[in-house]
């Protein structure tokens, strides 16, 4: 029962914690932070899916994070109208045909043995369809951005509801993750945090440039919210500051139900006997191979089921945020900051990685005003020295997070490298 | 000719520069992961740590009013990756063999190298701002070189940079110097015995605390050197590294991770590649128009993948890699 007890004490060690950074910063912005990581937790949990139970290293979540948060735009914003008149949508088409008539003849290559074609041949056949399938794709899908981008900017969104645009962006991450998965999985540990890191770095590449698709760096804003947003409670009479207390406590109380039921349904798998297994995968996947399991698959599986956690919650995050700027997304602020939660949580324990996730994220947080007082201090003693003030202190104490997330991850690699709440591993007598 | 030389400008010339510049990081990521075996992700904010350290050198240089023929961040260069390498053993003392001791999984180190890497940036940006820095200040000036080459026929000149041209003489010289290393001296040969089979090294006498000790400081002062090249020729940012350090993993793992010959051919492979994928053909093939149907011309830009998807061909190359010949073109090591 020591490790309830554990988890029980850490808890209330915390929410005293969470308390006393609420009376520090406030009820609004406590509210804001406790929203954030909902999200957060969403992902971390699939992170621990992965991880955890399933010890695939996956070092690619912004990539997911940013197709999800694309996918939530593009179902949740209003229309634009401009692009559904024009012969975007036809161009689009024609874009959508040459990629599959690409698609085919590569697959078509690829069975070419079945005709006799064999080795050196086959492989050369295979290179040369992938070309020509390239530039057929490449031959559509150039002027129809170029036309989109000239005449409407963007294609917009479909303006349906952003919880709807949450699954979607869920169901696209799937797909996504699925095909990563077929690719990478069969890799070694490091190389395929490697590959992951790589593929997170494409992705965001492709979300960056296509600016047709995803309005790139030019941002979209504002995405809608799934809650009433503070204006319209203010539109009712509600005081301003008591108007986003509200607006974020609806909306806290929405992703709620997400989390929680995430939260139980991955617990229970993790007791019954799909959790065993992935565990005995993780911890000797020769050994279960050889008892009939097939491994691969199995990982694939865990692959994309924590992938669709990692869809909602990064879908959550741009909801939030009411705005999708592609250039926000860092390999720190959305895989490493996530590793960080995971694994000083407590890895392949969910309660662990949930106290990770808030534990964490404030530090992160409130990392940047304790530096900037720091600095302030440092810099009015060194203007008394007669040194002068230190220049660009803002921009500077924002990177004092970085280097605090640096110093945890490592401490906590060092001395406790299984996390606050280790995973309980139960066994019979 | 003209076409010849505009080839040369765009692909030779940076293909080169990258391709040099990723194959000293490259060998540094696959010296580490021969004898450590594990990645070490903080390899590319170690090139960042150096290029300060030799810009706040070459900074105070000029401050002090002196002027060389060669760049002042090549004049500090010995002391500042002396400095590197110093901080390499430290780091390795103070994060990664306190879990090599406790017999840690690669992958365990591989995160921790990540904390190291944010530590490192971190740092950077709070002491030096995450403004971007010229190494040539004062009255110092990036000597460009262009080379007339009417007499084959051109109008327009070869252009190459003077710190270009220093960047490969370097590189020639520490790639030469470390083969003879490898191959001739004891430590060097213990070395290549231990990547190949540490346990094995370690009963047939090897100083193996040794070994890594000068791994670290081989990977230290390349990186250091590596690092205060890429900023001579473009210029010096808190980002400069991690950007590249991707590109430089894919060279390492491409040439085999272990093998240090392999890691300067994918340095070389990649830099090259990503030079080429960008390059706009038009301008080559321009002359052959005539030869076209009539009505037909050439679209002004022809490039195989369109400038800001640069970096994907470094990955591109990495996955193809991995997937038809996992440990590399030539052989790698073994984990």
């Amino acid at each position: 029962m020591s490790a309830t007890r554990r988890t029980i004490l850490t808890y209330v060690g915390l929410f005293v914690f969470i308390f006393l950074v609420g009376l520090w910063q406030g009820p609004q912005n406590i509210t804001l932070l406790l929203a954030q990581s909902i999200a957060y937790a969403l992902i971390a949990l699939g992170l621990n899916i992965q991880f955890g139970y399933g010890g695939l290293f996956n070092f690619g979540v912004m990539g997911f994070l940013m197709v999800a948060g694309a996918s939530t735009v593009f179902v949740s914003f209003p229309v634009n109208h401009d692009f559904w008149g024009s012969d975007g949508p036809l161009l689009l088409g024609r874009a959508l045909i040459a990629f599959l008539a690409g698609a085919l003849l590569v697959w078509g290559a690829r069975q070419s043995d079945k005709l006799g074609v064999k080795g050196a041949w086959k492989s050369t056949l295979v290179v040369a369809c992938w070309f020509i399938a390239y530039v057929l794709y490449r031959s559509q899908l150039d002027p129809a951005a170029q036309y989109i981008e000239a005449k409407s900017g963007w294609i917009g969104g479909l303006g349906l509801s952003p919880v709807l645009g949450w699954v979607v962006g869920a169901a696209v991450v799937a797909v996504i993750a699925w095909i990563i998965g077929k690719i990478t999985l069969g890799l070694r540990t490091d190389y395929l945090a490697i590959a992951t890191i790589g593929i997170s770095e494409i992705l965001r590449n492709f979300v960056k440039n296509m600016d047709w698709l995803t309005r790139g760096t030019l941002t979209v804003s504002p995405v809608p919210w799934a809650t009433p947003l503070p204006q319209d409670l203010q539109a009712q009479g509600v005081s301003i500051d008591n108007s986003f207390l509200y607006a974020r406590l609806g909306f806290i109380a929405l992703t709620l139900v997400f989390l929680v039921i995430a939260f139980f349904l991955v617990s229970r798998a993790y007791a019954g006997p799909w959790g065993r297994m992935m565990r005995a995968i993780r911890d000797n996947y020769i050994a279960a191979g050889s008892m009939g399991k097939n491994v691969t698959r199995r990982q694939l599986e865990i692959f994309v089921l924590g992938s669709v956690l990692m869809g909602l919650g990064g879908g959550m995050l741009v909801t939030l945020s009411q705005i999708f700027d592609p250039s926000s997304y860092q390999p720190i602020n959305h895989t490493f900051l996530i590793w960080v939660m995971v694994i000083v949580g407590g890895v392949g324990n969910n309660w662990g990685t949930v106290l990770g996730v808030l534990l964490i994220y404030i530090i992160w947080i409130v990392s940047d005003p304790i530096a900037q007082l720091m600095f302030l201090n440092l810099s009015h003693w060194t203007e008394q020295i007669g040194w002068g003030a230190i220049p660009e202190i803002d921009s500077r104490s924002l990177q004092m997070r970085v280097f605090v997330l640096g110093v945890v991850i490592t401490i906590a690699l060092r001395y406790f490298p299984r996390g606050f709440l280790p995973e309980v591993v139960r066994r019979d007598k | 000719m003209d076409q010849f030389i505009f080839f040369l400008n765009k692909v030779m010339v940076p293909g080169l520069v990258t391709g040099s510049v990723y194959a000293l990081g490259a060998i540094g990521v696959t010296l580490i992961f021969g004898i450590l075996r594990f990645a070490h992700f903080a390899h590319g904010d170690m090139m960042t740590m150096g290029s300060y350290f030799a810009w706040v050198m070459a900074t105070a240089l000029a401050a002090m009013g002196i002027v060389l023929p060669i760049p002042l961040g090549f004049v500090v260069l010995p002391v500042s990756m002396a400095l590197t390498a110093v901080v390499a053993l430290g780091l390795d003392w103070a994060f990664y063999a306190p879990l090599r001791r406790r017999g840690a999984k690669p992958v365990t180190l591989l995160i921790a190298s990540i904390g190291v890497t944010l530590m490192i940036q971190g740092l950077v940006r709070l002491i030096f701002g995450s403004s971007t820095r010229d190494f040539f200040v004062g009255n110092e000036e990036k000597v460009i070189y262009r080379i007339d080459l009417s007499a084959l026929g051109g109008t327009r000149p070869l252009v190459i940079s003077q710190p270009q041209i220093m960047m490969w003489i370097v590189t020639a010289i520490v790639v030469l110097a470390l083969h003879y290393f490898l191959t001739r001296s004891r430590l060097g040969k213990g070395m290549r015995a231990m990547a190949d089979n540490p346990d094995l090294a370690q009963v047939s006498g090897i100083n193996t605390q040794l070994v890594v000790v000068v791994t670290w400081i081989i990977a230290g002062a390349l990186a250091c050197l590596a690092g205060t090249m890429l900023a001579l020729d473009v210029n010096l940012r808190p980002d400069l590294a991690f950007n590249i350090i991707l590109p430089i993993f894919a060279a390492a793992i491409v040439g085999g991770l272990g093998n240090t010959y392999g890691a300067i051919a994918g340095g070389m492979l990649i830099g090259f590649a990503e030079a080429l994928a960008v390059f706009n053909w038009t301008a080559v093939l321009r002359p052959f128009e005539t030869y076209l149907p009539n009505g037909w011309t050439f679209p002004n830009t022809l490039s195989l993948v369109p400038p800001e998807y640069k970096l994907t061909v470094a990955f591109v190359i990495l996955v193809i890699t991995l997937l038809n010949r996992p440990t590399g073109i030539f052989k790698g090591a073994s984990t």
